[in-house]
């Protein structure tokens, strides 16, 4: 498998399969783990980093899981080939800046993906299609068990898995729930939702994560602590809380069709508009347009287009993409250019 | 936007977090910002200052200033606790031992909690799960003590009933 051989797939996670995938567009687990005895990467020096990097490949390569992998070294990417794999959620940009002896191991269909050398030694992560963080969590745990018959890693028994920040240590587990939520921005009862979330211990942030903003009325829910509960009940924990938030949502969206019916049709097929005829669009104003027009498809307002092919258009529109699409190297006015050229094609 | 810490530039850093049901707002100017030492260079931020990093899980510096008392260096890897502070990574899994009185009160006020519950590795539930539950035991009297000697009541009658059950299992 080759890095090219990704843009003609779409990941697993954009396929909306999962469980209220309508509304959920994807759920993600991710385990921070450090090999016993060896420093941890930031601190590292470059022999011990070689070191973790040979242990590690080795493992995973002959694992029955990444069979068929894409095992990609970081040195070896240019800068686009990184983003491109940001944008794909399937690596940090932590794990893209730069640094050496990085690396990353994807499975076939995108599902797992395994960072080495990021922030700890290695970050495990599987990502689903809609509300499944716990078959993700079951995924993810058979895997790392499968990794722990060779290695063997840093733990105790008062503080769990070691890693390398101590908002990590315990079950090193980080769950999150990427979630779709226009009617409640639109009803102006978002706030509110997300304070009540806020208040058990559940971290709110932006579509690509820690320090960006949201856009597009996507939100990304997580754990905020990680010691002192089983990886089980962290995972029960959100999924109650999602599956709250989803009730919320579908609330405001009957609200809308029962008491503002033809402001919202005719905000969604303004967005379809201009999608489908701009000659000029930048990757925020997109973003914004598709969020509106995928409540539209929800709805079965818009039924010109499906769920699946409106996921893929905030994945391939992106700087990235467009430019991996295009073969070339884009500035930010060719890209607007090239992004509405996409945009009209797939909406007429 | 006026910066909130000099009150006097146009605020160019905006900070927004809702961690344990507080919504808190920050709009700092590139010089404060950069004399909190939240951005390094001039240019970029840096890994995120830990002490800064910390406020988040509402600590505050009078928090951490105790910890400046612990000269603490991991005989393992070297790192010093100060080392730690400043870049908020650790050295190994040995300075978790090495800094373990620094951390304990740290862990519990981001965490809520200083006691592991989650997966044990197969291999240490086949082979090591007695040696592992005495030690734990080990740790966790160890915590008793000290929950006792800073009057932390609640933590101290939870950490014996743990002890207990723990004792059964051998």
């Amino acid at each position: 498998m080759q890095l090219n051989d990704l843009l003609s797939q779409t990941s697993e996670w954009l396929k909306a399969t999962g469980a209220e995938s309508e509304i959920v567009m994807s759920s993600r687990v991710r385990f921070a783990r450090n090999l016993k005895s060896l420093a941890f990467s930031h601190w590292a020096d470059e022999k011990q980093k070689e070191e973790i990097l040979g242990k590690t490949k080795q493992t995973l390569l002959k694992n029955s899981y990444l069979k068929n992998s894409l095992f990609l070294l970081m040195d070896e990417l240019n800068d686009l080939d990184k983003q491109f794999l940001v944008e794909r959620h399937l690596i940090s940009r932590e794990l893209a800046a730069s640094g050496s002896c990085k690396a990353v191991d994807i499975s076939e269909k995108e599902i797992f993906s395994i960072m080495i050398n990021e922030e700890d030694h290695l970050r495990l992560q599987v990502i689903q299609s809609g509300l499944e963080l716990k078959e993700s969590l079951r995924l993810l745990d058979t895997l790392d068990s499968e990794l722990q018959k060779d290695f063997e890693y840093a733990r105790n028994p008062r503080w769990g898995y070691l890693t390398a920040c101590p908002t990590n240590v315990g079950t090193g587990m980080r769950a999150s729930v990427m979630i779709h939520l226009p009617a409640l921005v639109m009803t102006k009862r978002i706030g509110k939702v997300l304070e009540s979330v806020a208040r058990i211990n559940l971290a709110v942030r932006g579509l690509y994560g820690e320090g960006t903003e949201a856009s597009g009325n996507f939100f990304q829910i997580s754990n905020q602590i990680t010691l002192g509960h089983s990886e089980q009940e962290l995972v029960d924990n959100i999924d109650r809380v999602i599956k709250q938030v989803v009730e919320y949502e579908r609330r405001a969206r009957e609200l809308l069709l029962k008491n503002s019916r033809y402001q919202l049709e005719d905000k969604i097929w303004r967005a379809y508009g201009i999608l489908a005829n701009a000659r000029i669009i930048s990757s925020l104003e997109a973003i914004n347009l598709l969020s509106v027009i995928r409540l539209g498809a929800n709805l079965s307002i818009v039924k010109k287009v499906d769920i699946r092919s409106i996921n893929e258009l905030f994945i391939t529109t992106q700087p990235a993409h467009l430019q991996k699409i295009e073969g070339k190297d884009l500035n930010p006015q060719q890209r607007d250019l090239k992004r509405a050229d996409l945009l009209r094609d797939k909406l007429k | 936007m006026l910066c909130d810490i000099c009150h006097k530039n146009q605020a160019s850093i905006h900070v927004t977090e809702i961690i344990s049901g507080e919504v808190k707002e920050l709009h700092i100017c590139d010089v404060c910002a950069q004399n909190k030492g939240m951005i390094k260079n001039n240019k970029s931020f840096g890994l995120p200052d830990f002490l800064a990093g910390l406020t988040d899980f509402g600590i505050t510096p009078k928090d951490t200033e105790r910890l400046d008392d612990f000269d603490l260096r991991c005989p393992k890897c070297g790192l010093s606790f100060e080392d730690f502070k400043r870049v908020g990574r650790l050295g190994c899994g040995d300075c978790y031992d090495a800094f373990k009185d620094g951390l304990a009160p740290l862990l519990r006020k981001i965490h809520g909690s200083s006691q592991h519950a989650g997966n044990i590795p197969k291999k240490t539930k086949i082979n090591n799960k007695i040696d592992e539950t005495i030690n734990n035991i080990g740790d966790l009297e160890e915590q008793l003590k000290t929950a006792i000697k800073n009057e932390e009541f609640e933590d101290a009658a939870r950490l014996r009933d743990v002890i207990r059950g723990q004792k059964k299992k051998i």
